[in-house]
């Protein structure tokens, strides 16, 4: 079980409404979870919630066999530095950092992914270009640019790579591909997958839009896991 | 560490607001130190003038005024003193030597000192050094004329060249002492001290030059020439000042008040150095405002630099949000904003020695013309290196403000991208 929530409920300020109540959610090792529902519906709550930035108000949140809910906020740090790689929907590279140091940032904050990256490919370095190559980017075009000058669609990938270099057992992508054009989307999902299968990484893979739900093990519709549809704010359950 | 790349980095991408912040810090701190140079470089030459004399006598006026004109050359003298007197003083016990000052000429814009070839030999400055010819020698003539360095320097004279002296001791003068020129017997090697602006003559020679005239003006129908003047009997009636060398330092107070209570004519008898000290009390208040005012400098630099690095907050917080995602904890944004304060301070700190630097590279020759102020360019020195420091504290300390602020949005937002 690489994610198991139990009972867990969350608001962002005590004293206000839980935005999230989910009972029970179970991912297996490998699987790759499309996670819907619309905007505002709490998916990147569940993903601050996942990824140890944010404590439930009750419940425990596993991770990886964890109870990331139990511990301090230094080692929650470190547990998603360690384990979790995240894609956003977009402005996901630091801007000032080349396309190079914006994919092995993940191996300064984690010795745990510095190391796997070099077991792999002899360095961090040589792991990135790795991947950068199968996802699409030659590097030695790109290197040189900054990362701002690149398109929308390679700076997603880019953002893949960064999500995978280490091979951390769990990557979350929230929306991302809403800012891409239909034929740019298709290729994205493709790569995602292929690595993520490759990898033997589990994805969570969250948006609004349904449609690409099919491509996915399994989905789960936030609305309906979430007793506290937050889809219809104000509304008490 | 890793943060300090980063914030290199961060800073670097912003070039021009950030390099415009430097500028600003740079000329902050490049003020300070300045100002701290020259007024430590200004005491040092002013301590250094004048050394070996024990006492200075002059008309009664305030101390500081007669130690500005008689050795610093700077304002002029209320009244002058009579020949007797000098010479009455000069026979007190315990006196060894005595060397008179007349002035009030000028030459092109350079004091013009009446004096006797005692003052070569009895002169010191520096604590230990004695002036020294770099050619020819004291006077031996009454028109014999010795040129401090910066004065055969600047207006390019030799040896044996004829120059002629103007009466009052601005730099513009319409009534010149043309009957009477003067010959270049000696140039004195430089001494970084007034001396280096002065043209030294006899008090025979000053006297001379003066034998025509009554009531500051030349007398209509009576010319003396040179050589006339030189059968004359030259002893000046009075004299401007003189300096006074004891046989035992010990004596010091002694004669200075046994000068200051002398009956004959109200004259007053300084010791250089407490004048000197005296000096530095009245100019203390002014120092301390320009070192505050500089401080203020820094601190508007500084502010500046508050002004960026908060007002880039806002906009980075998806950057900060990135960092959080890949595993940069809250105390790592913490640590990034404080080390993008530090490296600002650091680098504008570090160009503000060099524009110091620089503006001493350019500005050397014109403030010792101009001043008579000689700047060494030598490494900072520890009180530099403490004001450095405490720039890059305060700067570095600043930076706690955009950085705990900072820490607190990345603890907010975590990972989700408010826009």
């Amino acid at each position: 079980m690489i994610v198991e929530i139990d009972r867990v409920r969350f608001a962002w300020k005590s004293g206000q409404r839980d935005i999230l109540d989910i009972t029970r959610l179970e991912i297996t090792a490998g699987e790759r979870v499309f996670i819907e529902g619309p905007s505002g519906s709490g998916k990147s709550t569940l993903f601050s919630l996942l990824g140890g930035v944010v404590r439930p108000r009750e419940g425990t949140v596993r991770v990886l066999q964890a109870d990331i809910s139990q511990m301090p906020a230094a080692r929650r740090d470190r547990f998603r530095a360690d384990h979790i790689g995240f894609v956003f929907q977009m402005f996901n590279l630091v801007p000032y950092l080349s396309m190079m140091d914006n994919v092995v940032l993940p191996c300064r904050f984690s010795h745990r992914r510095f190391e796997r990256a070099q077991t792999r490919s002899g360095s961090p370095e040589a792991e990135a270009r790795r991947l950068l190559v199968r996802l699409g980017l030659e590097p030695a075009e790109l290197l040189a640019r900054p990362v701002t000058e690149l398109s929308i669609g390679q700076q997603q990938r880019v953002a893949i790579a960064r999500a995978l270099i280490g091979a951390p057992e769990l990557i979350m992508a929230d929306e991302p591909t809403s800012a891409l054009d239909e034929g740019t989307r298709k290729r994205f999902l493709q790569v995602l997958s292929e690595q993520c299968d490759e990898a033997g990484v589990s994805l969570l893979f969250a948006s609004h839009d349904t449609r690409l739900g099919a491509l996915f093990d399994r989905r789960i519709s936030l609305d309906e896991l979430n007793r506290n549809g937050a889809g219809m704010p104000g509304q008490a359950p | 560490m890793a943060m300090v790349r980063l914030a290199l980095r961060s800073v670097f991408s912003r070039r021009v607001t950030a390099g415009l912040t430097l500028l600003a810090i740079a000329i902050s701190v490049a003020m300070l130190l300045g100002v701290e140079k020259v007024r430590r470089d200004a005491r040092g030459a002013f301590a250094n003038t004048i050394s070996g004399t024990d006492l200075v006598v002059g008309a009664r006026s305030g101390a500081i005024q007669l130690l500005l004109y008689s050795v610093f050359r700077i304002g002029n003298a209320t009244n002058n003193i009579s020949w007797e007197t000098y010479q009455d003083i000069g026979g007190f016990p315990r006196v060894l030597w005595t060397v008179p000052i007349s002035l009030g000429d000028s030459h092109r814009g350079f004091r013009v000192m009446g004096t006797s070839s005692a003052y070569f030999e009895h002169y010191r400055y520096a604590r230990t050094e004695t002036l020294q010819f770099g050619s020819g020698g004291p006077f031996v003539d009454v028109f014999d004329a010795v040129l401090g360095a910066e004065v055969a320097d600047r207006l390019g004279y030799a040896l044996e060249d004829r120059i002629i002296v103007s009466h009052g001791a601005g730099d513009v003068s319409f009534v010149e002492h043309d009957d009477k020129p003067f010959r270049v017997a000696g140039i004195l090697r430089p001494t970084g001290t007034p001396v280096d602006r002065t043209v030294h003559v006899s008090v025979q020679g000053f006297t001379a030059m003066h034998v025509d005239w009554m009531a500051g003006a030349p007398m209509p129908g009576l010319a003396i020439t040179a050589d006339e003047a030189r059968g004359m009997d030259l002893t000046p009636k009075t004299i401007t000042a003189f300096l006074v060398g004891l046989d035992r330092k010990i004596a010091i107070f002694d004669v200075q008040r046994r000068i200051n209570d002398y009956s004959e004519e109200p004259v007053l008898a300084i010791i250089p150095g407490v004048a000197l000290q005296e000096l530095w009390d009245l100019m203390s208040v002014a120092e301390n405002l320009l070192r505050f005012v500089s401080a203020m400098v820094v601190a508007t630099g500084l502010l500046g630099m508050l002004t960026v690095i908060l007002s880039s907050l806002e906009a980075r917080r998806r950057e900060m949000a990135v960092l959080r995602s890949v595993g940069a904890r809250p105390l790592h944004v913490f640590a990034l904003f404080m080390s993008e304060a530090m490296v600002f301070a650091l680098v504008g700190a570090a160009a503000g020695v060099v524009l110091l630097y620089v503006a001493l590279l350019v500005g050397q020759p014109i403030v010792a013309r101009e001043f008579g102020l000689h700047l060494p360019i030598a490494l900072p020195g520890p009180g530099d290196w403490w004001i450095i420091a405490a720039v890059v504290a305060a700067g570095t300390a600043a930076g706690a403000v955009p950085a705990i602020r900072a820490y607190r949005l990345s603890l907010a937002d975590g990972l989700s991208m408010r826009i």
